[in-house]
């Protein structure tokens, strides 16, 4: 059975060309556009993994919403996309665990996304 | 606020360093220009070796005493030890006999001023004022700077994500459509090719924007102030967005005088009334009504645009006329904007020493009242 990746972000172009990708990669995709709409998404169908956009209404929406996937399963990967890193001087990362500690993920992308890039990130986390 | 300058008087006299710390003990200086008020903490040392330790030390002073003739160390070798040192501490020289080569001497080393032995309190508290005003004065320069700098990279920052969001965007259509990735449906891709247009007028949009912004906010550019008819400025920004209005039924009524003549910037009224319009649209509801008004009094004209769209909350109200801040709810989630509109509009609209006023709650409508002050009555809003 294919495993389900929920893609949340904010931005309804970025998730329908996504969505696309990824279900053309074998992956059944849920998707949420607003912080609200992903966490009643994650009780309705808990994901195999989730890609989730930093930047979505409030400023750290992100950070929220992959906090409470890992308190509903600390084993669920999360995949944090943001275009924040560079922009904003705000750097952070996932590497050590002190950084995973308060992330909450297993990865942090830069936003524009190589899709190749994120597809070998998948593939590891899911350990395929 | 009282901001405390630290001295460090240096001298193998006693007298001497017990007279500064005398003089400076009850000094205090106000500085209106500078908006500031300073007072002095003054430490003494008896020897040039004292007087080096501390400076490297955290108690380092912001105004340096420094006796010309010491014991061990003289005051030059001093200077010389503490050369591109520590630019923000000013020392001042104290003579015995002030020559004038003593003064190039010690200026080429880096001292800022001189006293000339013997030297009334007076005197000394003039010459301490003096450096206190251009420490004053630099640190102000510096936190400006820097603020300046912080605003600026806060700003690129938010202006390369408005960007990248819809270069994504793109990029992930224009893959899909490479790749033939989307099936066989011929409207699927369509869809794409339409979204990825709409996006990219998004980004020329904010790229546009940020012009009128640059173009505004630089003062470089000849504003040319005319006078124009208002109500014809108005008719040509209603003709511009009613192919928007009709496609959504939104009704646009103007009503002005005949003739409103006020001495403006064509292309700034231009702004202003475009940008009312189009928001009042954009955020408008399907066979909604947009109403404009102006109204012309002696001293003021009035410009009112109404709607009858989703309005917003007071909380939204407060952030209106930031840059880059759009309103992000449920209703506003596929309505395009730069977010830079409505701050150009208010920094036009402070350009004329004008007021803007919003009145708004959601689902019921917003209403845009801007005044502008005829210049005869007001500052000129077209400085030499």
């Amino acid at each position: 059975m294919s495993k389900t990746i929920l893609l949340v972000d904010d931005d309804i172009d970025f998730i329908n060309a996504n969505k696309l990708l990824l279900e053309q990669a074998g992956y059944r995709v849920t998707a949420a556009n607003s912080e609200k709409e992903a966490l009643e998404q994650l009780d309705k169908e808990p994901p195999d993994l989730a890609i989730v956009d930093l930047m979505l209404q409030n400023a750290d929406g992100g950070f929220n919403i992959s906090y409470q996937i890992k308190k509903r399963n600390p084993a669920t990967p999360v995949i944090m996309v943001t275009s924040v890193i560079h922009d904003f001087g705000f750097v952070f990362d996932a590497d050590t665990d002190e950084e995973r500690s308060w992330v909450k993920a297993d990865v942090v992308v830069d936003k524009p996304i190589r899709f190749e890039q994120l597809l070998g990130d998948i593939k590891q986390l899911l350990k395929e | 606020m009282t901001e405390t300058l630290h001295v460090l008087v240096v001298d193998d006299e006693p007298g001497m360093r017990s007279g500064v710390a005398r003089a400076l003990r009850d000094y205090q200086v106000t500085f209106d220009q500078l908006n500031g008020q300073v007072a002095f903490a003054v430490a003494d040392a008896d020897t040039g070796e004292k007087c080096l330790e501390r400076c490297r030390s955290s108690a380092r002073p912001d105004i340096l005493l420094l006796d010309y003739k010491l014991p061990g160390l003289s005051g030059l070798e001093i200077l010389e030890e503490m050369a591109g040192y520590r630019p923000e501490m000013l020392t001042i020289m104290i003579t015995a006999y002030a020559s004038l080569e003593t003064a190039i001497n010690a200026t080429r080393k880096g001292a800022y001023d001189f006293l000339a032995k013997p030297f009334t309190p007076d005197e000394l508290r003039h010459t301490v004022r003096k450096a206190a005003e251009r420490i004053l004065l630099e640190r102000r320069a510096k936190k400006l700077a820097d603020e300046k700098r912080q605003l600026r990279f806060e700003f690129i920052s938010i202006v390369a994500h408005e960007l990248k969001a819809p270069l994504a965007a793109v990029e992930g259509y224009l893959r899909i459509i490479q790749e033939h990735a989307a099936g066989d449906d011929p409207k699927t891709y369509e869809q794409m090719i339409d979204r990825s247009l709409l996006r990219l007028q998004g980004m020329r949009k904010i790229i546009l924007d940020l012009l009128d912004l640059t173009r505004i906010e630089s003062g470089k550019v000849k504003r040319e102030p005319a006078e124009l008819d208002l109500t014809a400025v108005a008719k040509t920004a209603v003709e511009t967005v009613l192919p928007d209005a009709s496609e959504r039924k939104i009704t646009v009524n103007l009503r002005a005088p005949e003739r409103v003549t006020f001495t403006a910037d064509r292309q700034e009224m231009d702004i202003v009334f475009n940008n009312l319009l189009t928001n009042a649209i954009k955020y408008n509801v399907d066979n909604g009504k947009v109403d404009v008004t102006i109204e012309d009094a002696d001293d003021r004209v009035v410009i009112r645009v109404a709607d009858t769209g989703i309005g917003m909350t007071a909380e939204e109200r407060e952030k209106l006329f930031q840059e880059f801040v759009r309103i992000r709810n449920e209703k506003t989630r596929s309505i395009l904007g730069s977010g830079l509109g409505l701050s150009i509009l208010k920094k036009i609209v402070d350009l004329y020493r004008g007021t803007i006023e919003v009145q708004s709650a959601p689902n019921a409508g917003t209403t845009f009242t801007i005044t502008l002050p005829r210049q005869e009555n007001s500052q000129p809003a077209f400085p030499r």
